[in-house]
C-alpha cells in the first residue's frame, strides 16, 4: 500500500475515533448548564444530583478527547507536512486560536467543576460550568472555521511556486466567516447537542425501564426530551441551508450527496438507491421528481461538469449521507412519539418507546461520524478544494512503514481505550447517581501492598 | 521584528508548558516509588485539578508553532516521526491513566495504570529532551527543508544526554512540588527523596552543560556577541544553588519556586543560543537551516496571530492563577478525588 492511501486511512481512523468524544462533551456541557441552572433556580437537590452524575461522564469523555485530540494537532505535520507547510497561514492561525480561546477555558475551569464542589460557592460553581460549556462550544468554533476553509477558501492569495507556493491570509475575516464555515459549524453543534441530549434520555429511559432512580430518571428524561426535540428541528432548518451552501459552492459534492451524474433542471430528491458509477446511473432509486431543485433553487449541476478522476467516491458519499439523514429521521420520530407520549401521561410507562430511547444514544453518534465521512470524502480529490490535491499534500520525508507502524499503535491503543470506556461508562450508569453525600465508592481500601 | 516576537510568545509557551506540566510529569516518574495506595492517590490529586490545563501549555505550542512557522512545524512532526508517536502515545497514556486508575479497586487494575502513568510521563519527558537534543545539534535537511537522514542518528549520544537531562530536571522539580503538596507521613518520607533527585539534577546538568560548550560551541556564540546574557547563565546558577538551601531550611514554597526558574533560564538559555535558527541542518548550517525568518508565515499573519496573544494570554493567565489559587494548600482527599 502507497504512503498515499495509508495517511488517509490514518487521518479516518483517528478523527473518527477522535469525533466520539467531542460531541458529547459539547452536548453534555449544554446538559450540566440546564441542569445545575435548575438546581440554583430551585434549589432541588435532585437536579444537583443529575449535575453531579452527568459532570463525572463528561469527565470521562473530555479526557478521551483531549488524549485523542492531541494526536490530531501533530498528525498535521506528520502526515501531511507538505500540506501543512502550504496552508500553515491560515489554518495554523484557527488552531493557535483555538489553542488560547477555547482549550485553556475549558480545562481550567473543569477543575473547579469536577474538584471543586466544596471549595467555591455555588454560584461560582454554576459560572466555571458555563466556562467549561462554552469553551467546548469555541473549540468547535476554531477547528470547524479551518476545516470549511478547506471546503470554500476565501480570504488568501497564493504566493510563491512550486513547491514554495503557499496560501496566506489577506482579509482574517473572510478566512473566518468563508462560505461555509456558519452553516458548517451551526449544523456539527447541533448534532453535538443531540448527542448529548440523546444520551441522558437513553440513559434515563433504561433506569426507568428498570424502576431504578425513579424521580432523577423522569426528570432527566425530560430535560433531554426538550433539548432533543428543539435541537431535532434546529437541525433540519440547519441542514437545508448548508445543502443551499453546498449546491453552490461545491456543485460537485451535492451531486455525489444526491448521485446526480447530469445536470437536472427539475432534479429529483433520492431517498434511497444504490449509485453505480461507472455506468453512471442509479439502480433501485426511490425518488421525489423534482425535489431537490425546489429545495436549493433551479437547476442542480451533475457530476458532468468534472472530469471523471476527479470524482468523489459517489457510492460512498451517496451512502453515508443519506444514512445520516434515515438517523436524523429516526430521531425525529422518537422526538414527536415521546411528545405525544407525554402529553398523554404515558412517556414513562410506555415500554417500546423506553426501549426505543435506549437505543437512541447511537443514532446521533452514526449521524455525526456519517455526515463528517460524506463531507470529507465529497471534497476528493482535493485537500483544499480547488487549490491543492490530497496527493500533494504528504509528507515527503514519511514512508509508508512508518505510518503502517504508526497506524498499528493507534489502531491497537485505540482498540483498547474503547473497549476500556465502554466498560467504565456502564460502570458507572449500572453504579447510578449516588443518593445524598457520597463517599468515594473505594475509599475503604487503603493499602494495596 | 514581528518574527522575533512570535518566536518569543513561542518560547513562552514552551517555558510555561515546561514549568507547569514538568512538575506533572516528574510526579508521574515518582509515582511508582511509593508503594502505598492512599499516598499514590495523594500524589495523583496533588496534580489532579492541573495537570490537563498544563498539557494545553503544549498544544497551543504547537498550534503557535503550526500557525507562525509552519515550515517548522512540518519539519519537526515529520523528521521527528517517531518521537513524535511516542511523545503522543506517552500523552494518551498518562491522560487515561490518571482518569481511569481510581475507578476500580482492584490491585491489577490499578498497578496497570500505574505503571502506563508513570512509564507515559517518563517517555513525554525523554521524547521531549531527545528532540530538544536533536535541535540543539541540528539534523540533516534537504534542499526542500526536509529531513533527509536515518531514524538511528536522532539517538545521537548529545541527545540522548539532552533526554536524560530532562527527566532528571523534572523529577527533581517535581519531587519539590509534591513536598510543597503533602503533609505528615508521606510528607517526610519524600523529603527524604529530595536530596537524591537535586544531586542527580546537578551532575547531569554540569555533565551537559560541558558536553555543550565542547561538542555544540554554536550554543555559546550568542552569549558571546551579547554578553548581557551571560546573566541568564548566572541566574540559573544561583537558582540551582538555592534549592538545597531552602530544602535544608523547609521552605518548600521557595525552594519550588527557585526550581521554576531553574526551568525557565534553561529553556531561556534554549532560545538563545539556537536563534535565529529553530532546526539547525547539521550538513549546511548557514545555508539550509530553518530560522525565524525564512520560515514565517506573512506578515499579516503574524500580526493576526499577536492580536489573539495579546488578546487571549492574559485571560489564559488570569484563570490559571485562579485555578491554582482556589487549590492552594495541601492536598486532601475527597470524595470526589481521582
Amino acid at each position: 500500500m502507497n504512503v498515499e492511501i495509508l495517511a488517509r486511512l490514518q487521518f479516518a481512523f483517528t478523527i473518527m475515533f477522535h469525533y466520539i468524544y467531542p460531541p458529547l462533551s459539547i452536548g453534555l456541557g449544554l446538559m450540566l448548564v440546564i441542569m445545575e441552572g435548575l438546581y440554583i433556580k430551585t434549589k432541588d437537590r435532585t437536579y444537583l444530583q443529575m449535575a453531579k452524575f452527568w459532570t463525572k461522564v463528561f469527565a470521562l469523555t473530555f479526557a478521551l478527547g483531549v488524549a485523542t485530540g492531541i494526536v490530531m494537532e501533530f498528525e498535521f505535520g506528520t502526515n501531511w507536512s507538505t500540506y501543512s507547510r502550504y496552508v500553515g497561514d491560515v489554518f495554523g492561525s484557527a488552531l493557535a486560536a483555538e489553542g488560547v480561546f477555547a482549550f485553556f477555558l475549558e480545562s481550567g475551569f473543569l477543575a473547579i467543576v469536577l474538584f471543586g464542589w466544596n471549595r467555591v460557592s455555588a454560584k461560582f460553581h454554576y459560572f466555571s460550568t458555563w466556562m467549561v460549556a462554552l469553551g467546548a462550544h469555541f473549540s468547535a468554533i476554531w477547528i470547524i472555521v479551518a476545516n470549511s476553509w478547506m471546503q470554500t477558501p476565501a480570504g488568501y492569495h497564493v504566493v510563491g511556486e512550486g513547491i514554495h507556493a503557499r496560501a496566506e491570509i489577506t482579509d482574517f475575516w473572510a478566512m473566518v466567516f468563508n462560505p461555509s464555515s456558519m452553516d458548517r459549524l451551526t449544523h456539527s453543534v447541533i448534532g453535538c447537542w443531540l448527542a448529548g441530549a440523546f444520551l441522558v434520555i437513553s440513559v434515563a429511559s433504561y433506569y426507568l425501564l428498570k424502576k431504578r432512580h425513579l424521580e432523577f430518571s423522569k426528570r432527566s428524561l425530560k430535560i433531554g426530551l426538550v433539548v432533543a426535540s428543539i435541537a431535532v428541528f434546529l437541525q433540519a432548518v440547519s441542514g437545508h441551508s448548508s445543502a443551499q451552501g453546498v449546491a453552490k459552492n461545491q456543485p460537485a459534492k451535492l451531486a455525489a450527496f444526491e448521485g446526480l451524474y447530469r445536470s437536472e433542471k427539475e432534479a429529483p430528491l433520492r431517498l434511497f438507491g444504490i449509485p453505480d458509477s461507472k455506468n453512471e446511473k442509479i439502480n433501485y432509486s426511490l425518488e421525489i421528481p423534482g425535489a431537490l431543485s425546489l429545495l436549493v433553487g433551479g437547476e442542480v449541476k451533475g457530476l458532468e461538469h468534472v472530469p471523471k478522476q476527479d470524482w468523489p467516491k459517489v457510492e460512498a458519499v451517496f451512502q453515508t449521507y443519506h444514512l445520516m439523514i434515515y438517523m436524523w429521521a429516526c430521531m425525529a420520530i422518537l422526538c414527536v412519539w415521546s411528545l405525544i407520549a407525554w402529553r398523554r401521561g404515558t412517556l414513562f410507562e410506555n415500554r417500546l418507546l423506553l426501549k426505543c430511547l435506549v437505543a437512541s444514544a447511537f443514532f446521533p453518534q452514526i449521524a455525526n461520524q456519517a455526515g463528517w465521512v460524506s463531507a470529507e470524502m465529497g471534497r476528493y480529490p482535493w485537500i483544499v478544494q480547488d487549490l491543492l490535491r490530497i496527493s500533494e499534500g504528504l509528507s515527503k520525508a514519511v514512508t509508508a512503514n512508518q505510518v503502517l507502524g504508526s497506524m498499528i499503535m493507534f489502531g491497537v491503543v485505540y482498540f483498547a481505550l474503547f473497549v476500556l470506556f465502554i466498560y467504565l461508562l456502564n460502570e458507572k450508569f449500572q453504579h447510578g447517581p449516588e443518593d445524598g453525600e457520597e463517599a468515594s465508592p473505594y475509599h475503604h481500601i487503603k493499602e494495596i501492598l | 521584528m514581528i518574527e522575533f516576537i512570535w518566536f518569543t510568545v513561542f518560547v513562552t509557551l514552551l517555558t510555561g508548558y515546561a514549568v507547569l506540566d514538568g512538575f506533572d510529569l516528574g510526579v508521574g516518574m515518582l509515582h511508582l516509588f511509593s508503594k502505598k495506595d492512599e499516598e499514590r492517590r495523594v500524589m495523583l490529586n496533588a496534580i489532579g485539578p492541573v495537570w490537563d490545563g498544563n498539557e494545553v501549555w503544549l498544544v497551543t505550542a504547537g498550534g503557535a508553532l503550526f500557525a507562525g512557522f509552519p515550515p517548522i512545524y512540518a519539519t519537526i512532526c515529520s523528521a521527528f516521526y517517531l518521537l513524535v508517536m511516542v511523545l503522543l502515545g506517552g500523552l494518551i497514556f498518562r491522560a487515561v491513566a490518571i482518569e481511569f486508575r481510581s475507578k476500580q479497586p482492584s490491585l491489577i487494575w490499578r498497578w496497570s495504570w500505574d505503571i502506563l502513568f508513570s512509564l507515559g510521563s517518563f517517555l513525554i519527558a525523554f521524547g521531549l529532551g531527545l528532540v530538544m537534543g536533536n535541535l540543539i545539534r541540528g539534523i540533516p535537511l534537504d534542499a526542500e527543508g526536509e529531513f533527509s537522514g536515518t531514524l538511528g542518528s536522532l539517538f545521537h549520544p548529545y541527545a540522548l544526554l539532552m533526554g536524560v537531562l530532562t527527566v532528571a530536571l523534572f523529577s527533581m522539580h517535581g519531587g519539590i512540588y509534591i513536598l510543597m503538596k503533602t503533609e505528615g507521613e508521606l510528607h517526610d518520607k519524600l523529603r527524604g527523596w529530595i536530596n537524591p533527585l537535586i544531586i542527580f539534577f546537578i551532575m547531569v546538568d554540569a555533565i551537559a552543560t560541558v558536553a555543550t560548550l565542547i561538542y555544540q560551541p554554536h550554543m555559546a556564540q550568542s552569549i558571546q556577541y551579547r554578553p548581557i546574557f551571560f546573566l541568564v547563565a548566572l541566574i540559573n546558577m544561583f537558582a540551582i544553588a538555592n534549592i538545597p538551601r531552602e530544602i535544608s531550611k523547609g521552605r518548600d514554597g521557595r525552594a519550588f519556586i527557585s526550581s521554576c526558574v531553574n526551568v525557565i533560564c534553561l529553556l531561556a538559555l534554549y532560545g538563545i543560543g539556537t536563534y535565529p535558527n529553530v532546526v539547525r541542518a547539521i550538513n549546511d548550517p548557514e545555508g539550509l537551516s530553518l530560522t525565524i525568518y525564512n520560515s514565517a508565515s506573512s506578515t499579516k499573519t503574524l500580526e493576526i496571530l499577536l492580536l489573539i496573544a495579546i488578546i487571549g494570554v492574559p485571560l489564559v493567565i488570569s484563570y490559571t492563577i485562579a485555578v491554582y489559587w482556589i487549590f492552594k494548600g495541601k492536598v486532601k482527599l475527597e470524595s470526589t478525588s481521582y
